[in-house]
């Protein structure tokens, strides 16, 4: 193998890379941001028209960041932790100028006038925007199958969904395809493709990081999170995002800080408690196995575990049907054909405009959760659905504030089952709704989670866990999720990535 | 029980144009959906408060200072149509 | 024959003047080129969020304590669901069950009588963009389609909900103007009705007397002014009446002030009753005020129309009615004020406010703030007038050329010579050619005719070209005939 040869393949398996790691060479000189993005760009020619985790790469536009970032590397300027680092947004976060279309025809051709403001502050630290990544449209569903686009494919299987709504995210990131990402998690959407995808998905407490930017899908639940290859850069991801916003008033008033302080220091002494309930019907074995030996190494690393319950989570499913799409009916109302994305032509007068407009425009899942959700509001049903639902959303939370005085985590299976055959639920929309049934509490009641990958199922597909912690302790959350992600040393790759390096 | 919805009137409400197909099987998977979704009523007892938001704030206010604004031509940047520096929308029958 | 009694109820809507918008900085400022105050937040564009202008908050609450409401102690917005292409997001926030301001009354006056009117309530919203239905003919029904600008989306706006207190039209003038008074005094809005920042909506209802049923509601909607208020109201009242006497059966629904012809019409019925699915905007915290913020808005009230007619009638000893002119509005009550502090007697110079100047100002059209007459201007004619040194008809003129010309009043009386004479040696002389010239009416007079004395007087003031103390003037008389 000859010298050329060897720098090359050295350069292509760049982008596999964690972005702690990635940092460190930038600024060492062991690689230019523009090498980097070049990985991750050649990566996603080589795997993309596969996956499908992109609607849109914005390469000319990563190239001239990415020479940017070089020239401060070179002047020994640049200390930023995510500048040069490759990224993808999910496509419900605006980026100026760059289309942002929900997965949905009714924005196929919308540009934003602004940033959102987690990208905004990304950019600002000299984070690449490589791309902009598929979801199921408006982040209404759990395999990305709900794209008006194209659905994406499962990195470790391509005949497997990734999970979603944040389908694109989870794949790019396990793909090689982007270094880390960010997606959107309302009812487990980053969660429960993070673990699909055997890479970590990081929800932090509801409020943290502003949702300014990121399209509503439903306000009181939506969560900007993080993909990345490890713990290590969830924790800088979320350091660089998460702050008070002052354009979003259910921003909470935290100012940035570093998260994952005390990241080392072990699980020793930490009270976990395991969710038993979780762990019965339903679950698929291999996942029930996984996360009962996760249940073991925590103890052996000195972790102090008891059995916990959230008695009111089973209501947790119906409460969040409920709340989520009458959210929804009401924040979709925008989409008229009035202001900017599609009209339907020819409409004898606006009301037709609209309703043909929104017929055509959106797709079958979006219209059912519009249409239960402007049920549910309507005359003489509010009480009876959406205020009885928000009932249920406090006992919920008094659970997790009755759990967290006894445990200062809570730990369960992320999702029921790995990733399942494209198809195989989109028939059923209950079905597909089940897949969140663990993610689901954790967006009623704000509590930082995180998935991270536990192991592997029969058929070489990643299982993930979950931890979930008290309102703001993502340090607590981060530190667990880092002594198990350490211990435990998980080093699969997708079989796809192996058949790129060769 | 399923529950039954009067599907025309909330596609209405919802400003949704449904073909026969639509209406048909979404009155089904409605029924069922929210046969589920009833079972918030079997816990939320009349003493539970409602919430509606998970980390509770209140009085979060902004300041009365002007920012900078969007240039007509930027406003008008997406719309479908456009006259004499507005919005243009066919005919509006409905009062109100 | 039945007697019938009106029930009305009246709904404002009062843009405010603050800075910027409601739940974003774009600038609140009326008219601009169509689409050049908007932002991707009052433009409704996807992912953008409202904040709540903490200004447009204090203006709600100030609103709601000078009515006396109850401010509540939790507070919430709720989007109101509907979809109309002037309302960029298809929703409105606004209040529901938990309104910033809840009770209270307003006091007005008619012929006189004061009387309170119940509040019902005080609420904050944004306001909604301006449609144009273009088209051949300008009718609504028959425009050939639609423009928005949204520059007006999402100004503050504050409903004030009177309860149905309302009697009659004099009644709901009395109340707009009472309101609008104390909105002006409060300094929250332009209060503009042919600017559209300040509306009104009314429902009527009318029931035979001594009934405590309400009879079927109408509502009344685009009238543009105080006037046009009262005069649909009067229509409408009469409209119910004569139908009830007539047997016929009244319907719910909103009807349109047609103000060229000066009825009310109804409006296209509806496709299907409007549902507006409230519930509570879930990208917003309540508004708690805690008992402190509440306190420093209290304190910083100004003094409000109807207590300021009440001191005016107590302090200034003024009847009723100069004082609700004179107390009327700021403007009105710094002038008078300002001129009494100079000196003068406050019954004159409301007087002069409420007669003289009040015409000169509707003559020109022009408001106190924009004529040249000042308060000393009018101190200084009371005062002139008090002392004899210049007629009630000189007063006249000098209030016409200072407001023709902002010239003090002294200088006008001084070129104009319109100082009286009042000096004894000088009327003397003038008298004494009087008597010798009419020898006969002097003779009638000294003979018990005493009516013939105006002429003499008559006579002296035509020798000093009116300039003589008719007063003085008579006196003299007497005494040189006697
Ligand atoms: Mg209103
Ligand atoms: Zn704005």
């Amino acid at each position: 193998m000859g010298g050329a040869e060897r720098s090359e393949r050295h350069r292509s398996d760049l982008c596999d890379r964690t972005g702690h790691e990635l940092g460190e060479m930038l600024r060492a000189g062991e690689c230019s941001a523009l090498e980097l993005t070049d990985s991750c760009l050649a990566r996603i020619d080589l795997v993309d028209e596969r996956v499908k985790a992109f609607l849109e790469v914005t390469a000319d536009r990563a190239r001239d960041q990415a020479r940017q970032i070089d020239e401060r590397l070179a002047k020994g300027e640049e200390r930023r932790a995510v500048a040069g680092i490759p990224l993808a947004l999910k496509d419900v976060l605006c980026t100026r100028g760059v289309t942002t279309t929900c997965g949905s025809k009714i924005l196929h051709n919308y540009v934003p006038p602004y940033d959102c403001t987690p990208w905004e502050d990304l950019r600002a630290g000299g984070s690449i925007l490589v791309g902009k990544t598929n979801c199921d449209e408006f982040a209404m569903g759990s395999s990305t199958e709900n794209s008006a686009f194209f659905p994406t494919r499962n990195p470790w299987d391509l005949d497997m969904v990734p999970g979603g709504s944040s389908g694109g995210s989870a794949a790019a990131v396990a793909a090689g395809e982007a270094v880390w990402a960010l997606g959107t998690d309302t009812g487990g959407s980053v969660r429960q493709p993070a673990a699909l995808c055997g890479v970590v998905g990081f929800k932090p407490t509801y409020g943290l990081i502003s949702r300014y930017g990121l399209i509503a899908f439903a306000s009181s639940l939506d969560t900007v999170s993080t993909f990345t290859r490890d713990v290590r850069d969830a924790a800088i991801l979320l350091s660089r995002i998460a702050a008070k916003d002052p354009r979003d008033a259910t921003s909470l008033p935290t100012p940035f800080r570093n998260y994952g302080r005390g990241m080392e220091d072990g699980v020793r002494g930490l009270k976990i408690g395991v969710l038993r309930d979780w762990l019965g019907e339903g679950v698929e074995p291999a996942v029930k196995s996984a996360v009962e030996a996760s249940v073991g190494r925590l103890q052996n690393l000195g972790a102090e575990i008891d059995e916990a319950s959230l008695p009111n989570a089973e209501y947790a499913l119906s409460a969040y049907y409920l709340i989520a799409p009458a959210e929804c009916s009401s924040n979709l109302a925008r989409y008229d054909g009035v202001r900017y994305g599609l009209r339907s032509k020819d409409a004898a007068d606006v009301v037709e405009m609209n309703m043909r407009t929104r017929g055509e425009g959106f797709g079958d899942e979006v219209k059912r959760r519009i249409m239960l959700g402007t049920y549910s509001l309507s005359a003489g049903y509010y009480d009876a659905y959406y205020g009885q639902a928000q009932k249920v959303r406090t006992l919920v939370i008094q659970d997790f504030q009755g759990a967290f005085e006894r445990f200062d985590l809570l730990l369960g299976p992320t999702s029921p089952t790995t990733a399942f055959p494209l198809g195989a639920k989109t028939e059923d929309p209950l079905a597909m709704y089940l897949n969140d049934i663990f993610t689901i509490p954790g967006n009623l009641s704000g509590v930082p989670g995180i998935s991270i990958p536990c192991g592997l199922d029969e058929k070489g597909l990643p299982i993930g866990l979950q931890l979930m912690g008290k309102h703001l302790d993502e340090d607590t959350v981060l530190r667990a999720a880092y002594a198990f992600e350490q211990d435990l040393g998980f080093a699969d790759r997708p079989a796809l990535i192996q058949e790129a390096a060769a | 029980m399923p529950v039954e919805i009067d599907v025309d009137h909330v596609a209405r409400l919802a400003r949704l144009n449904l073909t026969d197909e639509e209406r048909e099987r979404f009155r089904t998977q409605l029924g069922l959906i929210l046969e589920h979704a009833e079972r918030v009523r079997e816990v939320a007892a009349d003493d539970v408060r409602p919430t509606a938001q998970p980390v509770p704030q209140s009085n979060v206010f902004r300041d009365d200072e002007p920012e900078p604004v969007l240039t007509q031509d930027e406003a008008l940047a997406g719309a479908p149509e456009v006259e004499d520096g507005r919005f243009k929308v066919p005919r509006i029958i409905e009062a109100e | 024959m039945t007697e019938y009694e009106a029930v009305v109820g009246l709904e404002c809507h009062v843009e405010l003047s603050t800075r910027t918008k409601m739940f974003c900085g774009t600038p609140n400022e009326f008219g601009g080129e169509p689409n050049t105050r908007t932002c991707p937040v009052c433009l409704g564009h996807p992912g953008t969020l409202p904040v709540p202008n903490r200004q447009a908050i204090e203006y709600t609450m100030k609103i709601a304590l000078a009515l006396d409401s109850e401010i509540a102690a939790s507070s919430l917005f709720h989007r109101k669901n509907y979809f109309y292409p002037d309302m960029p997001k298809n929703y409105q926030i606004s209040q529901y069950d938990l309104p910033i301001g809840s009770g209270g009354h307003l006091e007005i006056e008619v012929d006189g009588q004061s009387r309170r009117i119940a509040m019902n309530r005080v609420h904050l919203e944004e306001d909604t963009g301006k449609t144009v239905h273009a088209g051949t003919t300008g009718r609504i029904a028959e425009a050939d389609y639609a423009l928005e600008d949204y520059n007006r989306a999402g100004v503050p706006l504050v409903e004030v909900v009177s309860e149905p207190d309302i009697r009659t039209a004099e009644e709901a003038r009395s109340y707009l103007t009472e309101l609008r008074a104390l909105l002006e005094a409060l300094g929250v809005s332009d209060v503009r009705m042919e600017e559209g920042s300040f509306r009104c909506d009314a429902n009527i209802s009318v029931r035979p007397a001594g009934q405590t049923e309400y009879g079927v509601k109408v509502e009344i909607k685009n009238m543009n002014s105080i006037r046009s208020v009262e005069r649909a109201v009067r229509f409408e009242i009469e409209r119910q009446r004569n139908a009830l006497e007539a047997g016929e059966t009244l319907v719910q629904e909103t009807r349109h002030w047609d103000e060229s012809k000066g009825v009310t019409l109804p409006l296209r019925s509806k496709e299907y009753a409007f549902d507006y699915r409230y519930f509570p905007e879930p990208d917003l915290a309540p508004v708690e005020p805690d008992g402190e913020w509440i306190d420093r808005l209290r304190k910083g009230l100004p003094e409000l129309p109807a207590a300021r007619r009440r001191r005016f009638v107590e302090q200034h000893d003024l009847d009723p009615a100069a004082a609700r002119i004179v107390a009327g509005s700021a403007e009105w009550a710094e002038f008078f004020e300002e001129a009494v502090g100079l000196g003068a007697e406050p019954r004159a110079v409301a007087n002069w406010m409420t007669g003289d100047l009040a015409a000169l100002l509707h003559e020109n059209d022009v408001s106190l703030s924009g004529g040249r007459v000042e308060p000393r201007h009018v101190a200084d004619i009371a005062r002139l007038v008090a002392d004899g040194t210049i007629s009630t008809a000189g007063a006249k003129q000098v209030l016409a050329v200072a407001f023709a010309s902002g010239t003090a009043a002294q200088q006008i009386v001084e070129e104009r010579g319109l100082a009286q004479i009042s000096d004894e040696s000088e009327l003397t002389a003038v008298i004494d050619e009087v008597v010798a010239e009419n020898p006969g009416p002097v003779e009638q007079f000294r003979g018990g005719k005493e009516g013939v004395i105006g002429f003499l007087v008559g006579q002296v003031m035509q020798k000093t070209k009116g300039a003589a103390n008719p007063q003085e003037a008579q006196r003299l008389l007497r005494q040189r005939l006697s």
